[in-house]
């Protein structure tokens, strides 16, 4: 385990690498102006740009640049607004409430996904299988601002069951629970297939059979060994997905006023402010790389094959 | 030795007893597969018994229906598509097949229990190999995890795997092939069960291998007095090692013999064909004759005799009965029309 | 954002004796194409996309409204009050936008398939082929772009581009900012379908004739490549719808004045509480279109896959 640990660590450093360059090269190498519309709907000052250049060194050569960069990333440092505002510590007020809000979102999906996917699992070709094969292929159709608004409207307008935007900075988990559903529904979808793909086959196994032979009951057979293993790949799925529940997480934010991070980038694009939402949008891909890590790394304690070679 | 074979605690408050000795019976077994294309005749009606310290080899090809047999048995056939539309296998006097679900899921591991052909998917690749031997304590006696470690450690130095304390806690893949099916013995036989089944023990193994992994079967089946059902495509495996021999052909019992009069003296073309199929070093030089065809579509069976198509001495009769397994010599039963000839050939 | 498109490999897992005799040989391509046409989801995507398509390419067939003429007296009005879906804020017709609308999703999905299909499929035949060092510059390149969320990354690269209001470079922005982040995906899928293809006796011997890489690839390995190439693109391209709209929703795919069914879904959110049907249509039309190439990549997929049989 500790080579394993250690070895994936050493992977993982190329490509936070790479992957912090490649914001870098889309944020100033790409063609035009770095510093368009990253000060509103006017163009920037005189001072501002003269900062702006001298902070981010757009005089010095492209590595050059790229490193001073990643050493300003790495103290936390996300740039100045052009009305001298720290993303960072716009960040820092925001973050807590998005973390709830993924937090949730993602128990909401392991819960009910991995529920879903064994109930319709074991039960192969019934009438709650197919209908939750049909709910699913509907929920991945919807786009997430879709699914948003329709839920604001008829959950929380019509039926008054939910608040219809959150925007307490502080925000409990019932006023949380309508975005985290929205933003979980299509990770549930996703969560529920796989697991039942992935019990349907593991209950065709050797293994399960020698379960089932070695006197054990259908209960343990299936919740014990076949549920072990088909949740392996659930997991992995969950880091993966982390990325597209945080891009999920703006637009949601957006949709029910959640003071958070999603919302702020969601607000700094309207407003363009280019500075803020590079800065926030690091951050996250940051988070998600580093979520990936973890998974990863749970991964090799839930597969032994991965872990003792 | 820890296993202790004079106090059995059962984890069922049944408890079985052999009449006469007599462990198993199975009598006129029908399996059917219903598929979406049509229904499967597996097995059509087979009977046979099993006794103590008895070791009876069932013997066939892929497709003839020992396997099925096996899972049958073991009560594992997934059903459906599988059906059971008639017959009976009594384990001590008590229908398996009629048995409470549950009743019958505590007689596998302490009653009946079986090992698999392929080690390494037969086991969970996800938890330690001692994990899953102590797990028939834990699960059929109760017993506390450091317990059934104990015991499974003690398993592991019974069934001869070196360094049994250090690698009680190895997952599957760190181990060989030889020995994890010594693993897989160790689970089927961690509870002392009165009948063992193995299915192809040896199949995926190395040469070297398989005649460790049968030495070892057959002193655990001496040392216990298990009955042991040895499932097998291999004559040369089963010489050793078998009192009796069965031979499966399209779902029917064609052969049942000793296994020294079957090998002197086979009562059917087709365990004639079999015993000719093997290479033997003192007839180096003459033709290795196989069994020339395929064994039938068990949706389409021939009438008549199902090995009629392939068999060298079909006649008319052939084509048109089913030849019934009969007493032919004193103990030989041959399902063939001219069993006497060919016993005489 | 829908990106997650969970590919189940076909893999034949058997068991014990198969007590079915196979029937006579059937061909893979025949075998899939029959299964196909039994599965009346196959047509009934068919249909949908043949519309979608009909409508981006001659929106004139659908309707004689003009989607950009403001009436503004009837702003807000219901469905039935003299238009099939009632007007917006602006006084559009919503019908005729959502015709108008279907010409960027479609146009976005393609051209972003098309993009990834091509890159990723280049880059995965050229890493698989040649193995080695090129091989793992590739795939650990792939593994950059890979770690960067779809959604996320998209935001980064249209924020750092300068703004236009040419309605094609609009749409290449957009399809660019897909491509760039979508491909890594399809070229791991032809890269473990080269790898798995090339030891097969007949690439060797078209090796040792003296076949050149080109033709071999050609001749042998795209055909056993594209099925499932074909199902992942299908799939992704509704995704790309989604992300399309999902961009344009938060104000960073396409603007005003160009149409599209995610402007005109931020537009109505605003005014959720009162005219939900503004929300309502747009969102239907939206959803059915990334239905439908789901849907038939789920159908091409179930085809292919012997085990559904």
């Amino acid at each position: 385990m500790g080579t394993y640990v250690l070895r994936r660590l050493l992977q993982m450093i190329p490509v936070i690498l790479g992957a912090t360059f490649l914001i870098f090269a889309m944020v100033f190498a790409l063609p035009g102006d770095p510093l368009a519309g990253k000060c509103g709907e006017r163009p920037c000052s005189p001072a501002y740009a003269a900062q702006f250049r001298e902070k981010y060194n757009l005089n010095d050569p492209l590595l050059v640049q790229y490193g001073k960069y990643v050493g300003k990333l790495a103290q936390g440092d996300l740039g100045q607004t052009y009305n001298n505002i720290s993303v960072a510590d716009q960040l820092k007020l925001r973050y807590p409430v998005t973390a709830k809000l993924a937090l949730l979102a993602i128990l909401i999906e392991t819960v009910i996904g991995i529920a879903a996917g064994v109930l319709t699992g074991i039960r192969k070709g019934g009438f709650l299988d197919n209908l939750v094969l049909v709910s699913t292929l509907i929920v991945i159709s919807i786009p997430i601002f879709v699914i948003g608004g329709l839920a604001q409207y008829f959950l929380g307008v019509k039926l008054g069951l939910f608040p219809v935007t959150v925007t307490s900075s502080d925000p409990t988990v019932y006023q949380l629970l309508l975005p985290a559903i929205v933003l979980g529904s299509l990770s549930v979808a996703y969560v529920s297939r796989l697991t039942r793909t992935n019990l349907v086959e593991n209950l065709r196994s050797d293994y399960v059979r020698t379960a089932v032979a070695k006197g054990l009951t259908q209960r343990r057979a299936i919740g014990i060994h076949a549920l072990r293993n088909s949740l392996i790949p659930v997991v992995t799925f969950i880091g993966f997905d982390f990325g597209a529940l945080l891009g999920g997480a703006i637009v949601t934010e957006s949709i029910f006023n959640i003071p958070g991070v999603g919302g702020y980038i969601f607000r700094s694009i309207r407003s363009r402010d280019g500075v803020s939402v590079v800065g926030a949008v690091t951050v996250l891909v940051i988070v998600y790389l580093v979520v990936n890590l973890l998974v990863d790394l749970i991964y090799g304690l839930l597969d032994p094959r991965i872990t003792h070679d | 030795m820890t296993t202790d074979t004079t106090t059995r605690p059962k984890g069922s408050e049944v408890t079985y007893t052999p009449q006469d000795g007599l462990l198993l019976e199975v009598e006129d077994l029908h399996v059917e597969f219903h598929t979406p294309d049509g229904v499967a005749n597996a097995i059509n009606g087979i009977s046979f018994s099993l006794h103590q310290g008895e070791c009876l080899a069932i013997l066939g090809e892929s497709g003839s229906g020992k396997s099925v047999t096996a899972q049958a048995i073991m009560g594992i056939l997934d059903m459906p598509p599988a059906v059971i539309p008639q017959g009976h296998i009594r384990y001590c006097g008590q229908d398996l097949l009629t048995m409470d679900p549950e009743q019958r899921r505590k007689t596998r591991g302490p009653e009946v229990s079986m090992i698999f052909q392929d080690a390494l998917s037969s086991l969970n690749p996800v938890f330690p190999v001692g994990w899953q031997i102590a797990e028939m304590f834990r699960v059929h006696r109760g017993m506390n995890k450091s317990d059934a470690l104990q015991q499974a450690v003690a398993l592991m130095e019974r069934v001869q795997i070196p360094g049994a304390r250090d690698r009680v806690k190895a997952y599957p893949h760190q181990f060989s092939g030889g020995m994890r099916q010594r693993i897989m013995i160790a689970v089927a036989i961690a509870l002392d069960p009165a009948v063992l089944i193995a299915d192809e023990p040896t199949t995926a193994l190395d040469v070297t291998v398989q005649a460790q992994i049968m030495a070892l079967l057959q002193e655990l089946q001496e040392e216990r007095q298990m009955g042991l059902i040895l499932i097998t495509h291999d004559l040369g495996v089963v010489a050793d090692v078998a009192d009796r021999i069965a031979v499966m052909y399209a779902g029917r019992l064609v052969e049942k013999a000793d296994v020294a009069d079957l090998y002197a003296a086979p009562a059917h073309p087709y365990t004639r064909g079999l015993l000719e199929s093997i290479p033997r070093l003192d007839q180096k030089g003459q033709k290795l004759s196989a069994i020339g065809g395929l064994p039938p579509n068990l949706m389409r069976i021939p009438p008549g005799c199902p090995f009629n198509p392939r068999c060298r001495m079909a006649q008319d009769v052939c084509r048109r009965d089913l030849p019934l397994l009969r007493e032919v010599a004193p103990g030989r039963l041959s399902a063939c029309h001219f069993a006497e000839e060919v016993i005489n050939a | 954002m829908t990106e997650a498109a969970v590919t189940e490999a076909p893999e034949a897992t058997s068991r014990g004796e198969n007590p079915v005799d196979a029937g006579p040989p059937r061909s893979l391509a025949g075998d899939a194409w029959r299964a196909m046409r039994r599965n009346p989801l196959f047509w009934i995507s068919s249909v949908m996309i043949l519309v979608f398509v009909l409508m981006a390419t001659f929106p004139s067939l659908f309707t004689s409204t003009d989607p950009t003429e403001a009436i503004l007296q009837e702003s807000r009005a219901l469905p039935g009050q003299g238009t099939w879906f009632g007007r917006d804020i602006q006084g559009y017709d919503i019908y005729a936008r959502c015709i108008y609308g279907a010409r960027a999703s479609i146009l976005v999905g393609l051209f972003t398939t098309i993009g990834t299909v091509a890159v990723g499929g280049t880059i995965g035949i050229i890493a698989g082929y040649a193995g080695g060092i090129v091989d793992t510059l590739l795939s650990r390149l792939g593994d950059i772009f890979f770690a960067i969320p779809l959604l996320l990354g998209a935001i980064i690269f249209l924020v750092s581009l300068p703004a236009t209001n040419n309605y094609l470079f609009i749409v290449l922005k957009v399809v660019g900012a897909l491509v760039v982040l979508g491909w890594p995906s399809l070229a791991r899928l032809m890269r473990s379908s080269v790898i798995q293809v090339k030891p097969n006796d007949y690439v060797q011997a078209a090796r040792a004739l003296g076949a050149s890489p080109f033709r071999i690839v050609r001749a042998h390995i795209l055909p056993n490549a594209v099925a499932p190439m074909i199902v992942v693109a299908t799939i992704n391209l509704g995704a790309y719808i989604s992300a399309e709209a999902t961009l344009s929703f938060l104000g960073i795919g396409l603007q005003s004045p160009a149409i599209s069914w995610g402007i005109d879904i931020s537009r109505a959110i605003v005014g959720l509480r009162t005219t939900p049907h503004m929300l309502f249509f747009p969102s239907l039309f939206l959803s059915l279109a990334v239905l439908a190439f789901i849907m038939l990549g789920d159908a091409v997929r179930d085809a292919l896959d012997p085990k559904n049989r």
